[in-house]
């Protein structure tokens, strides 16, 4: 029984980073209906940018949110610059766009940083909190991500802006029409996804070192997290986030070993979704011939 | 065909029948793998280019294919061309039951559902109860195949041609099937689906269809790729090898047969080519490529060779006209 | 019968250091240079090893520098195959075939030199100094062109398995382990040494490098009341595996293997206070090691980065391990001299008797010879004691 709570406590603690990204990947499904396969590289890099700050003598809350800052900047300058020449191109094409972004992004850090692991400092106190099996960074950060995600529910549902913002994602036609500027709409989308990456990464790096492949194996489960929860839904999101890190670990030390729990786990999700396919708590959407 | 459309295509064909003739060995068996990745990239179109379908998976069929051409012939003895209808079966199956539980699943869904596919597969490969079969970690080395009747010719040239004429035909019935009423139905399954099945199309049958038939292209692939590399091992099939092959159809024409030798000729050089440029990020090059092809050519490298030939023909027509 | 004497002579004049003199060369050599080929992955999820192609052109580059090897320049062509047998098969074609190289050195990766095996001997180029701790370089009846370098990762497994069983016979072993040839083959090189005691294993378990982090796994482990644990990592997941374990309170006796030992890359990251009590195995001097703070080898070293390897790290155990494998092939083409051809450089490869690079631990010699292409067979168990890795024991392996 111990064992069992000892997994779910290191499944939540995980899964605390697949639902801080899953929350970009809502972000970024909001504001432009599409999934952004850079997303984890660019939280990787602002994260670097955190680090190259801290070690340049910053401290650690100053660099927190100049990262912040600097990743809603470069998201919107890349969608300004890459992504907006090839908006009228068929979807697959940016979704090849964002690859290239990914190796990019992916390749300029490791030739910049190197491939060594660097230590990525906590805001949090180095005692354990649930006893030893949940660090108080891993409490933090899950704590992070429920601020952002409570952030992001309140801009959607109550402020002008996010409202333009959605609209702009599901009807640019109409929403041209009611004034509303789509093309900035979009790059604030970037801008805030980045942004909610960069916290991210800046709260998985503690956990599993700083090194430019970190976020690759999160992006997979984070995409499988948002999916589950309903892609539209950030609170689903986050919830799919700590369902598939308890999963996760629960199949692999219990049920099928480590080789296939990622497959088994994916399975699982998939299953879900061809049952239910907008995810647990997404809207059920009618199309009308 | 017009005759028009007609001359390329025999020259193409002159051309890569040429080819093993003139340059060196090491040529030969890169160009062998354009024709194997053409071959691989022409099913990943039929599925996501004409149908719709994303698969960002396909990597996957890929090493089935791979692994069957492998297995029968390091454990079972099986000659190498024979193996490839078995790899294709093996794959159309495959392919085929995939497809009825994704008929449920739309766009993103598909799309986590395939790159699931396409992540799994290596795990898979690795499993340790599989590992009797599949080699394991350390993977399956096989032997390169002679050229039979004593043929005046090396074994990498013999290879090239077996694959060549394997990718002939591949293509005549991918053509063939495109144009008839399946090709038609696939397409339009994919522009309106509501409407076509409103038409009376059996769209289950099409769509799983598809992406049988397309997992059986891949996996002929997969294993020509197999024999030509002579080595197969878990990790070359992970899902990055699924995402290149995306980028191939996209780079080189989506819905387009030519697009598949384009994408090919792309996927197989241009990592090489930033490789010559930047040793210290080659990959960064390879993305600037990506971002920069796209850019030019968002239609692919198929479309923009359209647009290339439509306005040559209006210039040629405009000269003839009297002012 | 006046041919034999004159034929004896021939044969005496020939093996004679005058021969020396005499000028051979295969395609990669000539007068003015030597070619020397390799594939490392600059990209992709291996790219962390990178740095050894980088670090040993920057060797060549010194070298050159310093007038080339017995007058000749070394060309130091390096191609990214991304860990990717495919690509490693075309780039060792390409280097044979169209780039005319000489031969081969530290070709990165097993599966990447799997994937080459075959094809390098039945060309006849040098497939040297494999970039990979697997046994089956050692095979010259069979694959006479292929030969290793660092020591095997069975050997080092079985070394820790002797150790278990010298020192703690009933122990309960845990095993984490990276689930590719790497890790398994350790794990293999464990069992064997256990023999017929491999029972003693209660429990192992597996990860993939596309994992985020271990911390399951660890907890898994400590849940199976192990309290002996052979961490067969790579850097970044043995850094998350010695942490976790000490911060859920798990003690075992813990060894990690020899490739994720370094100070500057795991322990430092891990945190020095709990990587107290590490075993593991060494034959290089780790860059970050106190104890060799003032030695002059990797003082030597230091400088050698700052002028030609600048971007490198030198915290990374990569580039000490790029810097010393160089050397010995600098020893073979140094003693190659004159007669550059495949076969000799062969020969001289496998004819070096008790070779050392100060930048090995003292004690750690090289030795290989016809039936031997082991190199580095030889290593020193070490216990880390929060600021240093000290030698214990003696030195293992031949």
């Amino acid at each position: 029984m111990d064992a069992l709570l000892h997994q779910v406590l290191a499944g939540l603690a995980t899964g605390g980073i697949y639902a801080s990204l899953a929350l970009a990947l809502v972000m970024i499904y909001q504001a432009t209906h599409l999934v952004n396969f850079a997303q984890g590289e660019l939280a990787m890099f602002a994260t670097y940018f955190a680090w190259s700050l801290i070690n340049a003598g910053v401290p650690y809350w100053p660099a927190f949110f100049l990262t912040v800052i600097f990743a809603f900047v470069l998201g919107v300058v890349i969608e300004r610059v890459i992504i907006r020449p090839v908006e009228n191109a068929p979807v697959l094409a940016v979704v090849v766009v964002f690859i290239a972004l990914l190796v990019i992004l992916n390749s300029v850090t490791g030739w910049i940083y190197s491939y060594t692991i660097k230590t990525f400092p906590s805001p949090f106190p180095a005692e354990p909190i649930f006893g030893k099996y949940m660090s108080a960074h891993e409490a933090g950060a899950i704590g992070v991500t429920l601020v952002v995600l409570l952030l992001l529910f309140a801009f959607f549902r109550f402020t002008p802006l996010g409202l333009a913002m959605r609209a702009a994602a599901q009807n640019p036609d109409s929403a041209r029409l009611v004034g509303i500027r789509v093309g900035w709409m979009l790059a604030l989308g970037w801008g805030l996804a980045a942004a909610i990456g960069g916290v991210a990464g800046m709260m998985v790096a503690p956990i599993v070192y700083l090194d430019p492949n970190m976020m690759g194996g999160v992006l997979l489960y984070a995409f499988a997290a948002a999916l589950v929860g309903g892609i539209d839904n950030p609170g689903g999101a986050v919830l799919g986030g700590f369902m598939v890190g308890v999963l996760e670990n629960v199949l692999g030390a219990f049920v099928i070993g480590n080789e296939l729990k990622l497959a088994v786990a994916l399975v699982l999700i998939i299953g879900v979704l061809v049952v239910k396919p907008s995810g647990f708590f997404g809207k059920v959407f009618v199309t009308r011939v | 065909m017009t005759r028009r459309q007609l001359i390329p295509i025999a020259a193409l064909l002159l051309a890569a029948c040429a080819l093993p003739l003139v340059v060196s060995d090491y040529r030969v068996f890169q160009f062998n793998l354009v024709l194997v990745y053409a071959i691989a990239l022409l099913g990943l179109n039929l599925l996501t280019g004409y149908n719709g379908q994303i698969s960002l998976g396909h990597g996957a069929f890929y090493a089935i294919g791979a692994y069957c051409a492998a297995i029968l012939m390091d454990k079972y003895g099986v000659p190498y061309w024979a193996t490839l209808p078995v790899a294709g079966a093996v794959c159309l199956l495959a392919g085929f039951l995939f497809g009825l539980p994704a008929l449920r699943l739309e766009g993103l869904y598909l799309a986590l559902a395939t790159f699931a596919l396409g992540v799994s597969l290596p795990a898979l490969l690795k499993y340790h109860h599989l590992e009797r079969w599949t080699g394991g970690v350390q993977g399956i080395v096989i032997a390169k195949p002679d050229p039979p009747f004593g043929l005046p010719i090396n074994a990498d040239q013999w290879l090239y041609y077996f694959t060549l004429a394997v990718a002939i035909v591949m293509f005549l019935l991918a053509w063939n099937l495109l144009r008839g009423r399946v090709g038609r139905a696939l397409v339009a399954i994919r522009d309106n689906h509501i409407a076509t099945e409103a038409m009376g199309v059996n769209i289950a049958i099409y769509k799983s269809l598809a992406f049988g038939v397309s997992a059986m292209y891949t996996g002929v692939a997969g294993a020509l790729g197999a024999i030509a590399i002579q080595y197969v091992a878990p990790d070359s099939f992970n899902i990055f090898l699924s995402l290149v092959f995306l980028i191939g159809i996209v780079i080189g024409g989506l819905a387009s047969i030519s697009g598949a030798i384009y994408g090919a000729l792309f996927i197989q050089f241009v990592p090489n080519v930033a490789d010559e440029i930047s040793k210290a990020a080659p990959w960064a090059i390879f993305g600037i490529f990506l971002i920069g092809f796209v850019y030019l050519m968002p239609m692919g490298i198929a479309g923009a060779v359209r647009m290339a030939v439509a306005w040559l023909q209006r210039k040629a027509q405009n000269s003839r006209r009297p002012t | 019968m006046k041919l034999v004497p004159i034929a004896a002579l021939l044969a005496v004049a020939l093996a004679s250091p005058a021969a020396f003199a005499q000028k051979k060369y295969d395609p990669g050599a000539n007068d003015k240079e030597i070619r020397i080929g390799n594939t490392n992955p600059y990209s992709g999820p291996a790219s962390a090893y990178g740095t050894i192609g980088k670090a040993i052109g920057a060797y060549f580059k010194m070298v050159n520098e310093q007038g080339g090897i017995n007058g000749r320049q070394v060309v130091w062509m390096s191609y990214d195959d991304g860990y990717s047998p495919p690509k490693t098969v075309e780039m060792a074609r390409k280097l044979v075939e169209q780039d005319q190289v000489l031969m081969l050195f530290q070709t990165l990766g097993t599966p990447s030199n799997t994937a080459i095996h075959k094809y390098m001997n039945m060309k006849k180029v040098p497939q040297s100094f494999v970039a990979t701790g697997a046994t089956k370089w050692n095979d010259p009846r069979n694959f006479p062109w292929t030969i290793g370098w660092q020591p095997n990762y069975q050997t080092e497994g079985r070394i820790y398995a002797q150790h278990i069983l010298q020192n703690n016979p009933k122990a309960k072993i845990g095993i984490l382990y990276q689930n590719d040839d790497y890790g398994k083959d350790y794990l293999k090189g464990m069992k064997d040494g256990l023999g017929d005691k491999a029972g003693m294993i209660v429990k192992e378990v597996s990860y993939e490098v596309s994992d985020p982090t271990v911390d399951s796994q660890i907890v898994q482990l400590q849940a199976s009341g192990a309290d002996t644990f052979f961490n067969i990592t790579t850097p970044k997941f043995a850094a998350q595996a010695i942490r976790k374990a000490y911060d859920i309170g798990w003690k075992p006796t813990h060894y990690v293997n020899n490739v994720s030992a370094s100070i500057g890359s795991v322990l430092k990251p891990a945190g020095l206070e709990k990587s107290v009590g590490l075993i593991s195995t060494q034959y290089l001097k780790d860059p970050l090691d106190e104890q060799w703070k003032d030695d002059p080898s990797v003082k030597a070293w230091r400088d050698f980065m700052g002028k030609y390897y600048p971007d490198g790290n030198l915290a990374d155990a990569s580039n000490m391990y790029g810097y010393t494998v160089a050397q010995t092939l600098h020893q073979v083409l140094k003693q190659a001299g004159n007669n550059l051809t495949r076969d000799n450089v062969m020969k001289q490869a496998a004819a070096l008797k008790g070779y050392r690079a100060e930048t090995m631990l003292p004690g750690i010699r090289i030795n290989t010879d016809t039936g031997d292409y082991a190199p580095i067979e030889s290593v020193q168990l070490i216990r880390f004691d929060g600021q240093q890795w000290k030698r214990f024991g003696q030195i293992l392996g031949k």
